[in-house]
């Protein structure tokens, strides 16, 4: 009997990846080819028929992110993953199985100012309608639910300012109206929340940060929970109707629980073409190994950073759900335990100037466009992320414009203190 | 014995030790499920036989249909069901009068008697409900991993070489790797309320 489960620890090291069978390499080989030999006429058939498992392209499957793919299922505790070029790439296959023109999604007003642009204007153009509800208001989504809606998409802790959404009281709204809730956890990381055993239906990352976790590789994965029913009321005819692309396949009839997965794979990836390449598969697969490892100093870090910014009498407020008494420490400890991730906000008494200087005077803190890398990151967010948003729209998305963001790395925190200290008094 | 899950060792010893598989409800339509399977299985070595009445005198992949399983004709080890729940009864009934008995009563994915698994337990057959043998065969030999599904399964050993182009081997060491627990309880509640 297999009574035995494997930890996340030893989950992150080996799900998916295992001896190559000819050469017997221990490390997942790099599968940089475009292409794959068929065994004859009929199995190419099969293959392009989804009769068979097995790889035909590398835009369609490839051995390599074959092995992240199920790497990151097996951390989060879903079925079935489909890794493809970047975070925003998942958005778009996700959405792209649920929605057709004239559709509506409802999504938290507190997002990546870039997936606020995203859903905003990008996905305006193909008919697909967000509507705006406000993750600190449970109400708001379920008044926001109308015939047309199909999903509901949230960040579990939020960028930029760290705050943690209730996912529970979301996902209660979403069962209700019978709508499967997307949740990104590219914050999180499954190390610190897993949203599959808190409801959520589909989880999205952008592998770009903590998982691949060292600013080398862009990248993004779509993870099946299992959990949606996609035919039961032919809402959802990508996954319930026949295919005319697969000669009348239904697609969940078919691949039952991971059939999610398979739709982003063989009607959206295909399609679409947002291939993710075998090399950064590989160093995300890499960074994955050490997740577990990393996120413990990236917590540890930014819960320090966070604690000596709040008593530092140039700082106006430190948002960092981490902290006692911040306005999202509750949902913290409930929903990320060992930590409350490493990315926050915070605003400084001398306002926007202050910020400017602040980002300016510091030496070990790169000031770039990302977060959740080895290295300690910082950036203003209202002139840069968020730059696109009104001004209204900036706060209510948490980036208010005297806001400076951080993203804590894994050096040492005495070093990043210091590095903030100095350039707090220059 | 619980139905809720299955242990790794008892499906890789079904799938292992069976030869013989009716299938119930084989469907001749190459887009159907239960070609897929069917297709599948016999492409891994296992003697398939189709069973549906209303193919008679066609056959599937080269396997003339069979009306009944009393019509087969030979001792059979599996009868995959593919049917839903409520037309498992009357096929387990089939299958109990013939000789020898089988070994093992498979329901397809998505279909779960309870009543008929305590009765073909009772005739001391094994039985498996709400899974597919294809999914199966693929987890277990680590097949379907190409596809980015969760295996379930982990291994530090190298797998068995590939036979016949890109097939795996179901006799492969492995331990229970990553839960899908949030699935296998959306499924249940699926089936209590269907
Ligand atoms: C929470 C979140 N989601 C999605 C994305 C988009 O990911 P990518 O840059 O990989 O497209 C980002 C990027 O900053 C992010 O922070």
């Amino acid at each position: 009997m297999n009574d035995r489960l494997p930890g996340f620890s030893t989950l992150a090291v080996h799900a998916g990846a295992q001896p190559d069978p000819t050469t017997g390499a221990r490390v997942t080989p790099i599968y940089q080819t475009t292409s794959f030999v068929f065994n004859d006429a009929d199995h190419a058939a099969s293959l392009f028929g989804l009769q068979a498992f097995g790889n035909i392209y590398t835009r369609i499957t490839n051995p390599t992110t074959a092995v992240l793919e199920e790497r990151v299922a097996a951390l989060e505790g879903g079925t079935a993953a489909l890794a493809v070029a970047s975070g925003h790439a998942a958005q778009v296959v996700v959405l792209q199985q649920l929605l057709m023109p004239g559709d509506e999604f409802i999504a938290a007003r507190k997002l990546y100012g870039g997936s606020i642009n995203q859903f905003t204007h990008a996905f305006k153009s193909f008919g697909w309608n967000v509507i705006w509800a406000d993750p600190d208001d449970v109400g708001s989504f379920e008044r926001a639910v109308t015939p047309h809606t199909k999903a509901i998409f949230i960040e579990s802790i939020a960028n930029p300012a760290g705050s943690i959404t209730d996912i529970e009281a979301i996902s209660a709204v979403a069962r209700k109206a019978g709508l499967p809730l997307i949740v990104d956890n590219t914050l999180a990381t499954p190390y610190l929340l897993r949203p599959i055993d808190h409801g959520a239906d589909i989880v999205v990352h952008s592998l770009t940060k903590f998982l691949g976790g060292h600013g080398n590789s862009l990248g993004g994965i779509i993870v099946d929970a299992g959990t949606f029913d996609w035919s039961k009321n032919n809402k959802y005819p990508m996954l319930s109707e026949p295919r005319p692309e697969y000669h009348g396949i239904k697609i969940q009839e078919t691949f039952g629980n991971f059939a999610f997965a398979i739709a982003c794979r063989v009607l959206g990836l295909r399609d679409l073409g947002p291939a993710l390449s075998p090399f950064n598969a590989f160093l995300i697969l890499t960074g994955i190994e050490t997740l577990p490892l990393r996120m413990q100093k990236h917590c540890e870090n930014a819960k320090a950073v966070a604690e000596w910014l709040s008593a530092h009498p140039a700082v106006a407020a430190v948002s960092y759900a981490g902290l006692a008494g911040d306005k999202y420490n509750n949902l913290a400890r409930k929903y990320a335990p060992r930590g409350a991730g490493a990315v926050f906000t915070f605003s400084l008494k001398g306002g926007y100037e202050a910020g400017v200087n602040l980002v300016s005077n510091l030496k070990l803190f790169s000031h770039l466009a990302n977060v959740g890398d080895t290295r300690s990151l910082v950036i203003h967010p209202a002139s840069t992320t968020h730059s696109q948003l009104d001004d209204a729209a900036k706060v209510k998305s948490g980036a208010a414009p005297d806001v400076v963001r951080l993203s804590i790395g894994i050096e040492d925190k005495e070093d990043l203190i210091a590095d903030l200290e100095q350039a707090l008094s220059t | 014995m619980n139905h809720d899950s299955y242990s790794d060792d008892y499906i890789r010893e079904i799938l292992n030790g069976v030869k013989t598989i009716a299938m119930v409800g084989a469907s001749p339509v190459n887009v159907r499920p239960s070609y897929f399977a069917f297709k599948y299985l016999a492409q891994r070595g296992y003697d398939m036989i189709p069973v549906n009445p209303g193919h008679v005198g066609k056959s599937l992949l080269g396997k003339p249909f069979v009306a009944s399983l009393l019509e087969i004709g030979r001792p059979v080890d599996m009868i995959d069901i593919f049917r839903n729940s409520s037309n498992i009864m009357p096929a387990l009934d089939e299958a109990l009068k013939m000789t020898p008995l089988p070994k093992v009563i498979w329901m397809q994915l998505g279909a779960r008697d309870d009543a008929a698994a305590a009765k073909a337990e009772a005739a001391g057959l094994k039985v498996v409900m709400n899974r597919c043998p294809k999914i199966e065969y693929g987890r277990l030999s680590s097949e379907i991993s190409w596809m980015g599904v969760n295996s379930r399964t982990l291994s530090s050993k190298r797998a068995p070489i590939p036979t016949l182009g890109m097939r795996l081997s179901l006799n492969r060491m492995s331990v229970g790797g990553g839960e899908t627990t949030a699935s296998d309880r959306a499924a249940k509640n699926k089936s209590e309320l269907t």
